[in-house]
């Protein structure tokens, strides 16, 4: 598409170079050959106009642009689609539908000599879909979602668990899809089977924490691994800490 | 203030009976005889390996019955009798019970190769008993002839000694059931109960809790998170089948046979906030509820093998209605429902066979109860006093009592790793029976 132009730009200065040395040969003429008046020469036949017309680009969308340019030789007169316009020229058109130009040069004997040319307009694009529903992919689930942690031998949810409750609880609002699964954990200290029971209660209180958030209980499950499975194993108060919480894993 | 302090030591670990301001525990009220077991005569085709294997178990099952001093052979001067009726010659009779030796009982026999198979002649003699008296014990046992059947005749014999010396019933041929990671996955596993033939049982993959042996022996109870969710699992011994059992919504743990076997009690949620105590029939009709709770939870059911006549059954389990959990007894039926008062932390009770005495883990009160150290403790209610078992400084838990009333099995050990341990309820021969991953949650057979 971006070739065609220059050639024609080509075509065009010829044919303007063409046209400046008839102008100065006529120029000469006239210098050179003083009056008398002579007798009426003969009539000479004047020669017959052509015209080129080109337009860039010969395609467009509703709305955007096409450059039409023409070019004439032996012209007295240039009319695009009806109206005069210059001899040799270029205009730009923004036709909302498919649309044929037509340009005619007359001579000064009235002959005439037209070219056309098509710009067709296409449809525009249809508009850009709504956006999809924002799907989160598996990653952002935990960089999202956070645990809620607990006191030795409890299953309150503490003000800190509070304010990460109410974060997860926003997410999993906006995000309906997402069911969860609340696995309740302990430190290593006391009786496994008592700390099963305890990891169960936490999930619940999590669990229970998040329905009073406003999220449906149906998409929540709860379970306990007790001191099974721990994040870390050390005998600190850290580390009993890291263990002792409800952890959130996708469900689905 | 009478105290008796017997040290053991056990591969770094003290473990004792510190009575401190506790009185004196009663065994069984008798005095342990000096016991003599020389070598077994082995008669021409016996393998080496039957006849040292046979020997072997059946020393340890006597010193691990704790209620013989049984003499080391390296102190025999006097002649083993080769027959029975060698014991009517007064001069080797004598030879025995003078001092320095004063044998007082005498086990003796020998083995053979009958047609392929070992057979075992075995005696006991009360040696200070004149000639021609004091036979206590004279019987002859079979098995294939190799070292598992010589194992199984020392088993047996040793049993019929402790009977004989008044001591009945043994634990010689009694089982385990434990939990261990060493397959990679938490896993029910049995052993003897002298930790030889260590057996996996169960491959599910999953968490596995509690495996509890049924009064016959032939079934197994444990909680299994198999499926996501822990519940009670039954499996036959017989066919290493899981059996048809309820599940239940939310969460299901820690089961416990009746003594006659037709029940289990175990602790539910039901998907309710709170665990409580239910019974129901072994083929899992006739579910009941026992506890009704407020915010706290009831667990660790364990029924009284021996309860009062008249009495519709005991359950000891553990409760955390007053803050940290405490064990509790009640009726079968749920009334009647009393603290043992001991305070701190006290969980997972074992109710001796002759129903006198609560074996649990506790950590006791004064601030000690973040620690995460417990110890094995002993509480017998006749006295309604407790005596500690384990000083050991480590995570001690899970005790279980023999069918002897005699000795007890635990696990030991840091944190996520635990190994097994015997020990008798006087602190005398502790023996650790596993080595291998970790391994927890030991429950004796009833039998």
């Amino acid at each position: 598409m971006r070739k065609a132009p220059s050639s024609h730009l080509v075509t065009a200065l010829i044919s303007g170079s063409a046209l400046a040395l008839c102008l100065a040969m006529a120029a000469c003429g006239h210098k050179a050959v003083p009056p008398p008046p002579p007798p009426a020469p003969p009539k000479a036949a004047a020669p017959a106009p052509t015209i080129t017309l080109q337009a860039d680009p010969t395609a467009i969308q509703s709305g955007a642009a096409s450059t039409l340019t023409w070019a004439s030789t032996n012209a007295t007169r240039v009319e695009l689609n009806g109206t005069a316009v210059n001899l040799n020229g270029s205009q730009q058109v923004t036709p909302s539908q498919s649309t044929d130009y037509e340009v005619v040069a007359t001579n000064a004997d009235g002959q005439t000599a037209n070219a056309t040319v098509r710009v067709t307009v296409t449809q525009p694009p249809p508009p850009p879909a709504p956006p999809a529903p924002v799907v989160q992919n598996v990653g952002s689930f935990s960089d999202n979602v956070k645990d809620a942690f607990f006191d030795y031998d409890k299953s309150d949810i503490r003000p800190d668990a509070e304010t990460v409750l109410q974060a997860d609880a926003q997410y999993f609002k906006q995000n309906p899809d997402i069911n969860l699964q609340v696995v309740g954990h302990c430190d290593a200290r006391g009786s496994a089977e008592y700390n099963l029971a305890l990891g169960e209660r936490r999930a619940d209180a999590v669990k229970n924490y998040l329905v009073s958030q406003g999220i449906d209980a149906s998409r929540i499950s709860t379970t306990s691994v007790g001191k099974e499975q721990p994040f870390c194993t050390q005998t600190t108060d850290d580390c009993y800490q890291l263990n002792r919480r409800g952890h959130f894993v996708k469900g689905n | 203030m009478k105290t008796l302090r017997i040290l053991g030591c056990l591969l770094g670990l003290a473990l004792a009976l510190g009575a401190q301001d506790q009185t004196q525990i009663v065994i069984t009220g008798q005095v342990k005889y000096n016991l003599a077991l020389p070598l077994f005569n082995p008669g021409p085709g016996v393998p080496a390996a039957v006849a040292s294997t046979f020997d072997n178990v059946l020393w340890n099952d006597l010193y691990q019955s704790a209620v013989v001093n049984l003499v080391g052979r390296s102190l025999y001067t006097a002649p083993t009798p080769a027959a029975e009726t060698d014991l009517n010659n007064p001069a080797l009779r004598g030879a025995w019970t003078a001092p320095p030796l004063s044998i007082q009982r005498l086990a003796f026999g020998a083995l053979q190769v009958n047609q392929g198979g070992l057979v075992v002649d075995g005696f006991l003699y009360d040696v200070t008993q004149p000639p021609g008296a004091g036979r206590l014990l004279a019987r002859r046992y079979a098995n294939p002839d190799t070292p598992d059947g010589a194992r199984a005749i020392a088993h047996h014999l040793a049993d019929d000694i402790i009977a004989a010396l008044g001591f009945g019933p043994g634990i010689a041929s009694s089982q385990i059931a434990f939990i261990s990671n060493r397959s990679g996955h938490q896993e029910v596993w049995t052993m003897d109960y002298d930790g030889h033939s260590q057996q996996q049982r169960t491959h599910l993959h999953s968490i596995a809790y509690s495996p509890r042996i049924s009064p016959n022996g032939q079934t197994l109870a444990f909680m299994s998170s198999v499926g996501g969710q822990p519940q009670i699992k039954l499996l036959s011994l017989l066919t290493n089948r899981l059996l048809r059992f309820p599940a239940y919504r939310g969460l299901a743990e820690s089961p416990a046979w009746s003594p006659d076997g037709s029940q289990l009690a175990f602790a539910a949620n039901m998907g309710g906030p709170n665990m409580e105590i239910y019974t129901i029939h072994a083929d899992g009709t006739g579910l009941h509820r026992l506890t009704f709770s407020h915010g706290y939870d009831n667990m660790s059911p364990a029924w009284n093998p021996k309860p009062p006549p008249g009495s519709p059954g005991q359950i000891a389990f553990v409760s955390s209605r007053i803050g940290l959990p405490q064990i509790y007894t009640m009726n079968a039926d749920g009334s009647d429902q009393q603290r043992v008062p001991l305070g701190g932390y006290a969980v997972s009770p074992s109710w001796s066979p002759n129903g006198l005495s609560l074996a649990f883990a506790w950590v006791r009160g004064g601030g000690g109860e973040n620690s995460g150290l417990s110890d094995i403790y002993l509480w017998y209610f006749g006295d309604q006093k407790y005596v500690q078992l384990t000083h050991n400084g480590d995570r001690n838990d899970f005790p279980s009592w023999a069918p002897d009333n005699r000795h007890i099995v635990f696990q030991s050990g840091k944190q996520y790793h635990t190994q097994l341990f015997t020990v008798a309820a006087d602190g005398s021969v502790p023996t650790q029976l596993t080595s291998a991953g970790s391994n927890e949650m030991p429950n004796w057979s009833w039998h």
